[in-house]
């Protein structure tokens, strides 16, 4: 029983985190079509903001304060990570537009010299963030099943963004324009809709979330220049296994991938449970090539 | 007889004595060449084949792998690992026993002899390739979902690789071998050897990648990239020649990945990873894509171009690696020969010569 | 929007379960039965039923969102029918081959915009056509050929665009993009041709001269033309079925149709009906 718990309380803990990476990877995605491959240096970024804002919290502000850095640099890692996804958008992204994998291969370029930057600026060696205090410690369910309260914090911040997406897509009057870009480019362009806000906006949103997930990661351990290059390629999978166009869909596949990732590597080793969770997503989309939610249309191609 | 041989070579009068020269430029290497520089031109020779190969999909089929690490990897490994049993002598690999091993994995066996570790060395990526181009391809997987999934396959591949340490000697890969059939690899005359080996099995996998281009095969695989539903409603199936030329890429892979091993000496994780899997992209979009002669040359340039950078200014690397395909992507999707192309398009067109048709010829 | 629908499933059941046939001559090489199509909940197509005989040309009339290119998409293998069969020539059911299995089988079609590839020659887009053999093998043994055949030149000849052959089909304007697509089809030689509204947003002129080239085609195999021009229907004295919200309404020749009373209704909505039930959704 306690095994199960444990192995559920991981399988959702990893889930949680990579669902964080791939909201925004599935949002872009989704309305674009475009793979932003520095997506984990979007990441990286949001990681390096929350480094930046511990540090001047522990420099220039009262000592009582500082246990509230990480809410500053939640927010910081936000707005950051967003200003670059927007920036990354309007000089490259939107130049490469219906070239999917030239727009792939350029994002990827991107992230590779955001990488090298951050070498120059923070140092080639991991850095750590210290979490606040009032995250330490862990929930005790029995005397040996504890379950630490950061993890517990980003399951929570989790599924809080992950309403909060819900509400903007799918209630507010700006998520509607993004609904029908997403389902229709030109008729919505014919109907007054500037596409070009509705993809920046949409871009800075996604980027911004990236953020978030940097800042969440700090929580987990040192962050390096290469923090996202661990993530992003199982992020990629969510978004190939859950399909695009649904949130519903993101969900689905991160959870998927994280339980069936931690079950795995319980039973075999690390590096086998990987090859299951491969093989696995292959055999799924022989089933449903075009992932668990595809929305099935008329439109050609 | 000259003559006679010319003749093999396909094209105009012209492009045959370029051709020639070319080739004939290429065998007299050696001689203008110091030992060391030599080796390092073979080793780019070695990964221009890669290159062709990942045209051949990726020019003339329209899909982007980012796995090839994986292909090269598993034809360097083969290779590797022959020529590590061959070290050890009777005992088992050293890796092994400081794992704590005590007799060779069974599948280690089939690799003491050198045309069994050879032939593997092709047919395993070859048929890796067509496995998961054959579950990917037939269900429509195309297009960044096919790419994604290479990137996956790249990164399992390697974190297997890691992880097994006592069976792939983990991060440090194979190394530690000296010779070949009792030729020290370090020997100039090995290495004029390996260099002419090298060029011969490039030139093959050019000819045979021009062959499948210049094909109607290679006419139904170009029409694909266009319009894949056009192609299924004239009644072929765009996955079989997908599948069939990404197939032919990942024996084409650890073909290159098996003389890159005999050149370098080492095969490790890291040069299979996702980094170097997306750099053989690079080579392919700078030399110019669609064109099988532009892949070669931008393995060839974009290689001496990492030496030379690495050389003076290590870190700088991949930031200019970074920089290049925004570059190239952004300003000249159709790479060095697009470039040359449009140059000698200019200049004809000054000249007013009536006959300026640059055909792409492969 | 569900007690409509089954009302009309009432009223049109009489037509759907007799279908009418007025050429017993020649026999049925393609047949469509009891065909429906879902998209997500919503029913393109239901029940429909389509013969279609030997040399027969076949129009396919009816509204927007009548599901005549659904039906089209179902017979071709791009669409996958969620009931129902399609026998060609009595035997083979086509909803359970893949597409390229079915195009292969002998059924062509040409989809409403030009789709040429654009990067290859216009040689190279007609040898695509007119090989039979499409086995990878046996094209790799294939060169992609420097010479025209007399046969290609015919067509080059008929299609309009006689010496060529040799420039990128991309470069070719949108009539003569359809011409060369028809040209495709007509060395493909299938021996059923759907056809998704061939003469759109054509010129008068290049409208006649897409009506003789399909008359040629016809002569050699049995055709479906969807399409909304009543005029370019009338000029071809054929077969027609009218097919309204997914279902048969009516079949017989143009005469017929014209004077029926329902597809006037359906046409021209003269009906309080369906007034009533247009605007209550």
């Amino acid at each position: 029983m306690e095994m199960l718990i444990l192995q559920t309380f991981n399988g959702l803990s990893v889930s949680s985190i990579l669902l964080l990476i791939a909201l925004g990877l599935a949002v872009t995605f989704g309305l674009m079509n475009v793979i932003n491959m520095a997506h984990g240096e979007l990441i990286m970024i949001g990681a390096y903001s929350a480094y930046v804002t511990q540090n001047l919290f522990a420099s220039y502000l009262p000592k009582s304060w500082y246990e509230g850095y990480f809410f500053a640099a939640l927010a910081a890692s936000f707005l950051i990570a967003a200003l670059m996804g927007c920036l990354l958008e309007t000089i490259l992204i939107r130049h490469l537009y219906g070239r999917p994998l030239d727009s792939l291969l350029a994002t990827w370029g991107v992230g590779m010299m955001l990488q090298q930057v951050a070498r120059f600026i923070f140092g080639a060696p991991n850095v750590a963030v210290t979490s606040p205090s009032w995250l330490n410690g862990g929930l005790a369910i029995t005397s040996t099943l504890v379950l630490p309260y950061k993890r517990l914090f980003i399951m929570a911040l989790v599924a809080l963004v992950l309403t909060a997406m819900y509400l903007y897509i799918y209630k507010s009057a700006s998520g509607r324009r993004m609904r029908a870009v997403m389902q229709n480019r030109e008729m919505a362009g014919c109907l007054g809709i500037s596409t070009r806000h509705v993809d920046s906006l949409t871009f800075a949103i996604g980027s911004g979330i990236a953020g978030i997930a940097g800042c969440a990661l700090t929580l987990l351990g040192p962050i390096g220049p290469s923090i996202g290059t661990y993530y992003i390629v199982d992020a990629f999978m969510v978004v190939v296994l859950g399909g695009v166009g649904k949130l519903i869909g993101t969900v689905a596949g991160a959870l998927g991938i994280g339980i069936f990732n931690t079950l795995f590597e319980t039973y075999t080793s690390a590096s086998i449970g990987k090859v299951l969770v491969f093989a696995c997503i292959v055999a799924f989309l022989q089933w449903k090539p075009r992932g668990l939610v595809a929305l099935r249309t008329r439109s050609l191609d | 007889m000259i003559m006679n041989w010319m003749k093999l070579i396909p094209g105009s009068r012209t492009r045959r004595i370029v051709w020639a020269v070319l080739i004939l430029l290429l065998c007299m290497a050696p001689l203008f060449m110091t030992p060391f520089r030599l080796g390092l031109f073979t080793k780019f020779i070695a990964l221009a084949i890669l290159a062709v190969g990942l045209d051949l999909i990726w020019g003339y089929g329209g899909i982007l792998s980012l796995g090839h690490g994986v292909f090269f990897g598993l034809g360097a490994y083969a290779i590797a690992m022959y020529l590590k049993l061959e070290a050890s002598g009777s005992s088992i690999p050293d890796f092994m026993s400081w794992s704590g091993i005590n007799a060779l994995p069974f599948f280690w066996e089939p690799f003491r002899y050198f045309p069994v570790a050879f032939l593997l060395g092709i047919l395993i990526p070859a048929a890796l390739a067509l496995i998961l181009g054959y579950f990917t391809f037939r269900n429509r997987i195309v297009g960044v979902y096919f790419t994604i999934l290479t990137q996956a396959l790249v990164m399992i591949v390697v974190t297997l690789f890691v992880g097994k340490q006592e069976w792939t000697g983990g991060t440090n890969g194979l190394t530690g071998y000296r010779d070949i059939f009792g030729f020290a690899f370090q020997d100039s005359g090995t290495k004029i050897a390996l260099y002419f080996i090298t060029l011969a099995a490039l030139i093959i996998a050019y000819l045979l990648c021009r062959y499948i281009v210049n094909s109607r095969a290679g006419q139904v695989l170009e029409a694909s990239r266009d319009g894949e539903n056009r192609v299924r409603f004239l009644g072929y199936d765009p996955s079989r020649f997908k599948t069939f030329a990404f197939t032919v890429s990942g024996a084409l892979a650890g073909l290159s990945g098996m003389l890159f091993v005999l050149q370098v000496g080492i095969i490790s994780p890291s040069m299979m990873g996702i980094v170097p899997s997306i750099e053989m992209v690079l080579w392919v979009a700078l030399g110019g894509r669609g064109t099988l002669i532009g892949a070669i040359i931008g393995a060839v340039v974009l290689n001496a171009a990492k030496t030379g950078i690495s050389e003076a200014y290590p870190e700088g690397w991949l930031l200019v690696l970074g920089g290049l395909f925004v570059a190239v992507v952004v300003l000249m999707p159709s790479g060095l020969t697009g470039l040359w192309n449009r140059i000698v398009r200019i200049f004809y067109r000054q000249g007013g010569s009536e006959h300026a048709v640059i055909r792409k010829e492969g | 929007m569900q007690s409509f629908a089954k009302k009309v499933d009432h009223k049109l059941s009489l037509p759907m379960r007799h279908p009418v046939s007025e050429t017993k001559t020649s026999p049925v090489i393609l047949s469509a039965e009891n065909i429906s199509v879902s998209f997500g909940g919503f029913m393109a197509v239901r029940g429909m039923n389509l013969a279609l005989r030997k040399h027969e040309l076949h129009f396919l009339i009816g509204p927007n969102g009548a599901g005549k290119t659904t039906m089209l998409d179902v017979i071709c293998g791009k669409t996958k029918a969620s009931s129902g069969k399609v026998l060609l020539g009595g035997e083979v059911d086509l909803t359970r081959k893949r597409d390229y299995e079915i195009a292969s089988l002998g059924i062509g079609r040409k989809f409403q915009a030009p789709s040429v590839f654009p990067n290859l020659t216009v040689q190279e887009n007609l040898e695509l056509a007119a090989d039979r053999n499409r086995s990878i093998f046996h094209t790799l043994r294939l060169r992609r050929s420097d010479t025209v055949t007399p046969k290609m030149l015919g067509i080059l000849e008929q299609i309009g665009l006689p010496g060529r052959e040799g420039e990128r089909a991309g470069s070719l304007s949108h009539g003569e993009k359809q011409w060369l697509e028809i040209g495709m089809l007509l060395l493909q030689k299938p021996s059923v041709l759907l056809l998704d509204e061939p003469v759109a947003g054509m010129t008068d002129d290049e409208t006649v001269k897409t009506g003789e080239l399909l008359k040629e085609i016809a002569k050699t195999c049995s055709v479906v033309v969807v399409e909304h021009d009543m005029e370019f229907v009338r000029s071809f004295a054929a077969k027609v079925t009218v097919m309204h919200e997914g279902q048969l309404l009516k079949e017989g020749s143009m005469a017929e149709i014209q004077h029926d009373p329902r597809v006037a209704e359906v046409y021209l909505g003269k009906r309080r009906e369906d007034h009533a039930a247009a605007s209550s959704h």
